[in-house]
């Protein structure tokens, strides 16, 4: 079997970042403004800017604090600095992060105002920036790799060429004790008898069960119409795709023809049973499905796409590939990976699973997606209910 | 010969066309990724790339298989060679 290995950050809880970042993360949106004018006073750190945080509750409010806490914990992040408007949550947020033992500070707004919080966070944040700034990349092997997949804007060739690709890398990595991630509850709809029989115990079968029919009551709750133009998205319509079921099976291409998903965790749930493939309960919205991954600490995913999504996450990187031959053609700098040629038969499934295994060690080494040349940052947070 | 359209499983009643160029009457060269065989079919429609092409006579109400499995309905009759999409295949769920 092939040897695989990478250079990454090793954190001080012993995970393995792929980049070494310094976040500036606000608790809610009115700590948007603050947490941005730091990131521009301060060059090489990265403002999280999100539209939530304020009167959440329950459940809703559990994976609010899960996602933020999660970001920060991420092995691709080196240092954080969170801001809030009070300190209680705040402080939450700064102590769910320290947990890791990186470097860590919060600053809220109440009784200061921007302009000394904003002066304040800064000071901190360059002491943050330049310590974070001489850590050096070491060897390290897929033991130590945390990968996630997701599609978007698929759509006939999705199920043709780039999920069967993400598939082939799977089955090659999974056996090399890779950590994986797949999601997309309602776009497994047709498929998840099939999905629910690719578990490795009855009890994650089961497990995924439970999640899948719990989504599908929230759609039959709200929906006005067969979801048409939503799922399958007018994109996919566009591409070829018509049913639900269809698109479904061709996403389902991304766990491989044998690999055995270990267990299912909730949005943004960080892996708890060693590595292996796991099954995240999410939606199919590209940057929603993405932001959880991050936030349960996956360093680099993986996107196929057939229309030609341009996705990107802030912290971590999203590799593109398309089998679509029109969207490598007319979208070449949102296309990291053409696999076109497995349509004109000119490779086969083997050959692209090697390219892409190859594209993403050279990306967990420091090479640029294209989401991250663009500027692609999409952190969107997953709100389950209105606030209070 | 260049492959036209693409058939995940031999069980299939559609394939999925990868070129940019199909028009009615032209005849095709299809690869059936399962058995690995070659088959041809006529086309009838103008069938965009990515779009799936009748492999041979549905019924309405038919089910329709693709990857070997049920991916809906069929709502009106769709001849051999047919484009096959929203105008004729529905899903059953939701």
């Amino acid at each position: 079997m092939a040897r695989y290995e990478f250079y990454g950050y090793r954190r001080e809880n012993g995970r393995v970042g792929i980049r070494n970042h310094v976040i500036i993360l606000p608790l809610d949106d009115l700590s948007n403004a603050a947490a941005e004018a730091v990131a521009n006073n301060i060059k090489g750190t990265l403002a999280l800017p999100h539209a939530y945080g304020r009167l959440q509750f329950g459940e809703d409010l559990e994976l609010h604090f899960r996602t933020l806490i999660g970001t920060g914990c991420n092995p691709n992040v080196a240092a954080c600095v969170v801001i809030g408007i009070e300190p209680g949550w705040t402080g939450r947020v700064v102590e769910g992060i320290a947990a890791t033992g990186k470097p860590v500070a919060g600053f809220s707004i109440e009784t200061n105002g921007d302009i000394s919080t904003i002066a304040a966070a800064s000071r901190k944040a360059q002491e943050l920036v330049q310590w974070a700034t001489e850590k050096q990349r070491e060897r390290c092997s897929m033991e130590d790799l945390f990968v996630s997949t997701k599609c978007g804007e698929s759509d006939t060739t999705s199920g043709l060429g780039s999920c069967p690709t993400v598939g082939n890398l799977i089955d090659k990595l999974d056996p090399l004790h890779v950590t994986s991630c797949f999601g997309e509850t309602s776009e497994l709809t047709g498929a998840e008898v099939v999905c629910a029989s690719r578990a490795a115990s009855k009890q994650a079968g089961d497990k995924f069960m439970q999640v899948f029919n719990a989504y599908q009551e929230v759609i039959e709750r709200h929906k006005t119409s067969d979801l048409s133009e939503s799922q399958p998205t007018k994109g996919n319509i566009a591409g070829g795709l018509t049913t639900i079921e269809e698109k479904a099976f061709g996403n389902l291409q991304k766990i491989g023809k044998k690999t055995k998903f270990i267990d299912v965790l909730k949005p943004a749930e960080a892996p708890g049973k060693g590595p292996g493939l796991y099954y995240m309960d999410t939606s199919s919205a590209a940057a929603e499905c993405v932001t959880l991954q991050a936030a349960a600490g996956f360093v680099v995913h993986l996107f196929p796409t057939g229309q030609g999504n341009i996705i990107g996450n802030p912290i971590e990187p999203v590799i593109k590939l398309t089998a679509n031959p029109r969207t490598a053609r007319t979208m070449r700098e949102h296309v990291d990976l053409d696999v076109s040629g497995l349509l004109r038969r000119e490779m086969n499934l083997d050959e692209a699973g090697d390219r892409l295994i190859e594209l993403m060690l050279r990306t967990c080494n420091g090479r640029l997606t294209c989401a991250e040349a663009l500027g692609h940052r999409e952190f969107v947070m997953t709100k389950l209910y209105q606030s209070a | 010969m260049t492959t036209s359209f693409i058939v995940h499983d031999k069980a299939d009643t559609v394939g999925v066309v990868v070129v940019e160029d199909v028009q009615p009457g032209k005849d095709l060269t299809g690869w059936v990724m399962e058995t690995d065989e070659t088959i041809t079919l006529k086309s009838l429609d103008p069938v965009p790339l990515g779009h799936k092409i009748a492999l041979r006579d549905i019924q309405s109400g038919d089910t329709v298989l693709k990857y070997g499995h049920d991916v809906g309905r069929a709502v009106a009759d769709i001849g051999r060679g047919r484009h096959v999409h929203v105008h004729n295949l529905k899903t059953k769920r939701w």
